[in-house]
């Protein structure tokens, strides 16, 4: 599904955080969203999730507005991981990887063996399967976040976005987290700071104070240029000797 | 902690328990009218309840029929009523707010109902056309439609982590509406009201179910069912709650229609409850915690399970005011806070601790 956001902007009483963002990702794309703290990532992440309403423009899924569906019928189709989400309640990883299928359970649609199969498989996709009857409250920050994941993969979404998902992920499951995700063969959308890591996109847009001042393919996006500028630090890249692709080093801003 | 609660992945199957909730309901109101200053034998009951119920023609003392007909049975429908109510609203509020402390009063609506009461009873509000039950009732949905409009007031025009603010703009709205309401009520009791009235108020206040009649039944009945088919209809939409507001609607909920619905629903069905029995304290906080306890926080489960056991909480509380002290009936609210208030303060040690 081809994911367009129109001149969206977006404030909050009366200060703007998003202004004149324009973006298309296509179909199976892995879009990586990077940009320093407070560029509004995740505002851009809510707006495309239909979380809020922009105050200008909008978005589409294929040709349709996203404010012209319902929240069912979105949650249908898009997904989305929060940075931060979490609850008190005495609430096991299964049952949390099942909420993922809310949006299609109804009185007259009940749970079935289908969506058992779905959580399940969700469950391995993110590596917890062996979890699934663990306590939330029992898990660390890294394994929660992989459950989030996981029950955004059992809504089965055509557009996933997710918001910085490899905070807190020991190496091991950064790397196969964001392996999964570039795997699917879904629309991503996807907010990083490890920017080694954003290399890995098919395409990349750079956020800066609400707007978003570029985007393209990863090697013709982070320049060491476009590091000072908008991240305030030097860079120099250097090949790897192993598989040729290269990686950028950093140094600290004056 | 319980095996219910490590091993709850079967929480979509595991409703084969249902079928006895019907069993201990009946049982519960049997033992609501057996029990009390004369008991009734069983058997007595059954013949009672077969003579009224399906016109057969045992023969009974017409003082028994009399006191379990339109004293004791009526007394405990509307116990159960009241109690499933209560622990319901209990259970929608915990679950959208996000707040393990909200209960039904938060609203402003006991406050309001109080108010109400006394507006009629001792200020002589109506000149005598209005009933104390619809004081309260108008005086419960007065205070609610004011915490509704401040929490919206506050609430407007904010944007991002709409549903954490908006949580926090209701739970303020009515502690602010509540104490506006609760000094009202101390005004006009000192103002105008003897002390013949302030003792008489204070008994309607702690909750009292003495006045109770079939005419009160016909009216607690529907209010209760409705409030459980709301509550089993949204089940989903509650757990989808479970990270909060944001998190619900990015799964397809309608958070701002489906809450304000759900909010409004219980806080009509506990003003009805509570223009017929007083504010009844403490069930819909320690009921829901204590039934999560036992059966998790899903509420496929929860909300079935939340319903049965505010009833018999309620029945059992009745029963207690009336035999505790013979000759004498407690208010059931001393009754309910008295076992809630310490039932309370176990599950919050045990459930810091495990």
């Amino acid at each position: 599904m081809r994911l367009t956001a129109e001149r969206l902007a977006w404030s909050v009483h009366g200060t703007p955080l998003l202004a004149d963002v324009n973006l298309t990702v296509e179909p199976g794309q892995t879009f990586g969203l990077v940009g320093p703290n407070g560029s509004g990532k995740t505002s851009l992440l809510r707006l495309l999730a239909g979380l809020n309403r922009p105050k200008a423009g909008r978005v589409l899924m294929d040709s349709q507005p996203l404010h012209t569906l319902k929240q069912r019928a979105i949650a249908q189709s898009v997904a989305l991981v929060e940075q931060q989400a979490d609850t008190t309640d005495r609430i096991t990883v299964h049952q949390v990887v099942s909420l993922g299928r809310t949006p299609f359970l109804s009185a007259l649609r009940p749970w079935s063996t289908e969506d058992d199969a779905i959580v399940a498989q969700a469950l391995a996709d993110v590596d917890m399967a062996h979890m699934a009857d663990r306590l939330w409250h029992t898990l660390s920050g890294g394994e929660r976040q992989r459950v989030h994941i996981a029950r955004a993969l059992a809504q089965q979404p055509k557009i996933l976005l997710l918001d910085e998902p490899t905070n807190h992920l020991d190496i091991r499951h950064q790397l196969s987290i964001l392996e999964l995700v570039r795997q699917l063969p879904i629309t991503v959308v996807i907010s990083l700071h490890d920017l080694n890591q954003a290399m890995e996109c098919d395409r990349i847009g750079v956020m800066d104070g609400g707007r978003l001042i570029d985007s393209g393919l990863p090697q013709d996006i982070l320049t060491p240029n476009r590091l000072q500028q908008t991240f305030g630090v030097y860079a120099h890249v250097i090949d790897d000797p192993v598989d040729g692709k290269q990686v950028m080093r950093f140094h600290s801003a004056i | 902690m319980s095996i219910a609660l490590t091993r709850a992945s079967s929480a979509h199957f595991g409703l084969r328990w249902l079928w006895i909730t019907p069993l201990v309901l009946v049982t519960a109101l049997i033992a609501g009218t057996a029990i009390g200053e004369t008991p009734i034998p069983v058997d007595t009951i059954v013949k009672v309840l077969a003579n009224q119920l399906i016109g057969t023609d045992y023969p009974v003392d017409r003082i028994d029929a009399g006191i379990i007909w339109n004293y004791r049975l009526s007394r405990a429908v509307v116990a159960a009523c009241c109690g499933t109510s209560l622990a319901l609203a209990g259970v929608v509020l915990q679950a959208l707010l996000r707040n393990p402390l909200a209960d039904p009063y938060l609203m402003g609506i006991s406050a309001g109902a109080s108010t109400g009461a006394v507006a009629v009873a001792v200020a002589g509000l109506g000149a005598g056309a209005l009933s104390l039950s619809l004081g309260a009732f108008v005086g419960a949905l007065l205070a609610f439609g004011i915490v509704v409009m401040l929490a919206h007031a506050a609430n407007s025009g904010v944007g991002g982590g709409r549903g954490v603010q908006a949580a926090g703009a209701i739970i303020l709205a009515g502690i602010a509406g509540s104490q506006l309401f609760n000094a009202l009520t101390a005004f006009i009791i000192t103002k105008s009201a003897s002390a013949e009235q302030a003792r008489g108020i204070m008994f309607w206040l702690m909750g009292n179910l003495s006045g109770v009649r079939w005419a009160d039944v016909t009216l607690a009945v529907p209010a209760a069912l409705f409030g459980l088919l709301v509550c089993l209809w949204h089940r989903r939409s509650l757990d989808a709650f479970t990270f909060g507001a944001d998190s619900a609607a990015s799964m397809g909920i309608a958070v701002r229609p489906v809450r304000g619905m759900l909010i409004i629903a219980m806080a009509l069905v506990t003003a009805v409850m509570v223009s017929i029995v007083g504010a009844i304290g403490f069930v819909g906080l320690v009921i829901p915690h204590a039934v999560r306890f036992i059966v998790g926080s899903r509420h496929t489960r929860l909300v079935p399970a939340t319903a049965l056991a505010g009833a018999v909480f309620l029945i059992g509380s009745d029963i207690l005011s009336r035999v505790l002290i013979s000759g004498q009936v407690l208010p059931i609210g001393v009754i309910t806070s008295l076992i809630g208030a310490p039932a309370f303060a176990l599950i919050l040690v045990r459930g810091k601790r495990s």
